[in-house]
């Protein structure tokens, strides 16, 4: 075919290919964007800094991703980087906890990992949405493995204490009896002419039609048992071979007990953009993403830094810290600029020289409380006893759910799931207990999805975010009100100082945030030294 | 004090949101948590999360959670309820969390517990008056 201008007119797929072919796979990736096929989160690519002033000094403060991105791109671009970090590992909130790691929280517990080898649990960061194409990008850059996260799995279980007299049952069944009976009330509804006034007599038709496909009722418009209803929410037998082999149906729950379950707000959880397929997770644990970006600006990481105070004047800035591995001494690390990711818990309790605005700013975002609970188990009795492999179960007890692990199923041995994820008021609760306690709790209260849950288990680890010293806390929480007043000023460079993480950023929580937020940092570091001279 | 088996207090399904629905919010829907209509179970299953138990607070990167332990701030009742419903720096607000029953309870109970002598009680109509607009961002 021939176009207009003359020119062979390229099929999409042959210029995507040439693309591809040109400008890499990240080249590929924008122009698809710009052809509408692909969306994410606002990625626009890589930063393209050039014409640094050699011997520029930037200082990085945290080793995040946030913090490890910032370092790796002002490099790129030219800089003298340094960056300083608390701890004596790299990652920040991205980790993974493996047998004979220890955990050590406020208050002074700590906690040794027994899992078996092999095993891990993520207690921070476990999934990425496929549209955090500013993580995945990097994710792809710096060689880290990713593999499905299994988000929704329909023979997971739902348990709610105020329904079905507080049995389990499977979503697939809770799901096929909500479409069922929804599709079958708005059918009802059509052909009784209650809806008259509302739909047109040819948009009539197109709801009938479309509803009775979605749920699969009867061809009279009926949720009921039978061939139909089963293929959606499973059979009483299944179907099989021989003399015996054909199925018996199963029998859906009276509607008024569906629709008064309150079990449809978990229907909700998996169709918010966030948590829609396909998700990711790194191969191997979370970590392999802070270990592939680590790797990147090894030399220029600084273990054991507690940051006090940032300082700053029309010279330079200066970073004080305690150099925890020599007893606490008082350091000076100077430098031109600094980008500092430090969780803002943590950044308002410090000595820091900028205006009352930005100071307020830091101070109006606190960060949420979470616990996640990792428990290993002697075998995978939810494979081999129930059918699940990965996604969610869950249940309206303070734990909230049980995750199983999308890595490794059908192996023998050992596993380890998430047995408890809580925020809010349920995480603070938990975080008062020790460590013992929360795991009891969570095999107490998991019982509920797994009868025989207590003589599988082996061991846990309980993580409480609000006890982390270097967090004091899970996330940001922003207000609607704090939004309005202070967000851009967190986010703006004042003087030589500009903030990073992913409490600065509209995609908070997420680890795509941190990125995000590390790019803009970035950049804006970039324009100040070009102005500067 | 935590005397009270968590399971017998599971009763209420007291709607808490404690999470942004931005983010990854644990299953996106509030558990049922435990009813606590004293100050002493708010303190212990709530406050005691950051404060701890004994009200002395912790140490971390730089940065603290503050003892409430004989804090000479919590003479004048408005400062921590003002801090208990709005939140400051670390501290998260904790209006459209607890009640202002809660709140007067819980203010009541570190204004007179944890080595403290404040015995004026702190009210439900107090805490109201002092209620700002608040909301988790959606
Ligand atoms: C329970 C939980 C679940 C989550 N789930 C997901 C998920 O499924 N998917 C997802 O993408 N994201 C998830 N997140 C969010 C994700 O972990 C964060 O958004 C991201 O890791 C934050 O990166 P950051 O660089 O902004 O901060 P951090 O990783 O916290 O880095 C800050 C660094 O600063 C250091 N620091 C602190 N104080 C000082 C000091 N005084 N001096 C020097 N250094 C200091 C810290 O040690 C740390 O290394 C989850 C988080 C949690 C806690």
């Amino acid at each position: 075919m021939t176009g207009e201008s003359g020119f062979q007119a390229q099929t999409r797929r042959q210029l995507l290919t040439k693309i591809g072919i040109l400008a890499g796979s990240a080249g590929l990736y924008q122009a698809m964007t710009s052809m509408g096929h692909a969306m994410g989160t606002d990625f626009k690519g890589p930063p393209k800094l050039s014409g640094a002033k050699p011997g520029t000094r930037v200082v990085v403060l945290g080793a995040g991703l946030a913090g490890l991105l910032a370092a790796y791109e002002l490099r790129q671009a030219g800089y003298a980087v340094r960056l300083l970090e608390f701890q004596n590992r790299a990652g920040g909130r991205n980790i993974s906890l493996r047998g004979g790691d220890t955990v050590t929280e406020l208050g002074g517990a700590t906690q040794t990992v027994g899992f078996s080898p092999g095993n891990y649990i993520n207690p921070g960061p476990w999934r990425i949405p496929y549209h955090h194409q500013g993580l995945l990008y990097y994710c792809r850059k710096f060689g880290v493995a990713l593999e499905p996260f299994i988000q929704l799995n329909h023979n997971a279980w739902l348990h709610s204490s105020q329904a079905y007299g507080g049995r389990r049952l499977r979503y697939r069944e809770f799901a096929a009896d909500f479409s069922g009976y929804t599709a079958e009330l708005l059918t009802k509804a059509i052909n009784q002419h209650r809806l008259d006034d509302i739909v047109t007599p040819e948009e009539r038709a197109h709801v009938l039609s479309s509803v009775a496909t979605w749920a699969n009722l009867d061809d009279d418009g009926v949720w009921r048992a039978g061939a139909r209803s089963s293929q959606h929410r499973g059979y009483d037998k299944a179907r099989g071979a021989g003399m015996d082999g054909a199925p018996t149906f199963s029998t859906p729950a009276p509607r008024a007990e569906v629709m008064a379950s309150g079990l449809a707000q978990w229907l909700a959880f998996p169709e918010q953009l966030d948590m829609q397929t396909t998700m990711f997770q790194p191969v191997g644990g979370m970590d392999n993403i802070g270990k592939g970006f680590a790797r990147q600006v090894r030399d220029l990481i600084t273990l054991g830094c507690m940051v006090t105070a940032i300082h700053q004047d029309e010279h330079g800035v200066k970073i004080l810290y305690d150099d925890v591995a020599h007893g606490g001494a008082a350091r000076v690390e100077e430098a031109d600029y600094c980008v500092c990711t430090i969780p803002l818990p943590v950044l308002s309790q410090l000595d820091v020289q900028v205006s009352d605005r930005m100071k307020a700013a830091i101070a109006a975002v606190p960060y949420a409380s979470s616990v996640k609970l990792g428990m290993e188990f002697k075998r995978r009795f939810w494979e081999e006893d129930d059918q699940i492999y990965g996604g969610i179960s869950f249940t309206d007890q303070p734990i909230g759910q049980i995750a199983y692990p999308s890595h490794g199923t059908f192996s023998p041995g050992p596993a380890v799931l998430l047995g408890g994820y809580m925020f809010g008021p349920a995480a603070m609760d938990f975080t008062t207990m020790s460590p013992a306690q929360r795991i009891e709790e969570g095999l107490r209260q998991g019982q509920a999805l797994h009868p025989d849950y207590r003589q599988e288990f082996r061991n846990g680890v309980a993580v409480a975010w609000s006890r982390m010293p270097w967090t004091l806390g899970c996330c940001s929480m922003w207000s609607e009100q704090a939004r309005k007043t202070h967000y851009k000023t967190l986010v703006a460079m004042e003087n030589r100082l500009v903030l990073a993480g992913e409490h600065a950023s509209y995609v908070g929580c997420w680890q795509e945030g941190a990125i995000l937020s590390s790019l803009a940092a970035v950049e804006q570091v970039h324009k100040r030294a070009q102005g500067a001279g | 004090m935590r005397g009270v088996s968590l399971s017998f207090l599971l009763l209420a399904g007291m709607s808490l949101s404690g999470a942004p629905a931005r983010a990854d919010t644990a299953g996106g829907v509030p558990s049922t948590m435990t009813r606590l209509d004293n100050g002493d179970l708010v303190y212990h299953h709530i406050c005691a999360a950051c404060h701890m138990a004994d009200g002395k607070g912790a140490r971390g990167a730089g940065a603290k959670y503050p003892a409430l332990a004989g804090d000479p701030k919590l003479a004048i009742a408005a400062y921590p309820t003002m801090m208990v419903l709005n939140g400051h720096g670390g501290m998260p607000w904790f209006a459209g969390i607890l009640t202002d029953r809660q709140i007067a309870d819980v203010v009541t109970y570190i204004r007179s517990h944890l080595g403290n002598r404040w015995m004026d009680p702190v009210t439900p109509e107090q805490v109201r008056e002092m209620r700002q607009p608040i909301t988790l961002e959606e």
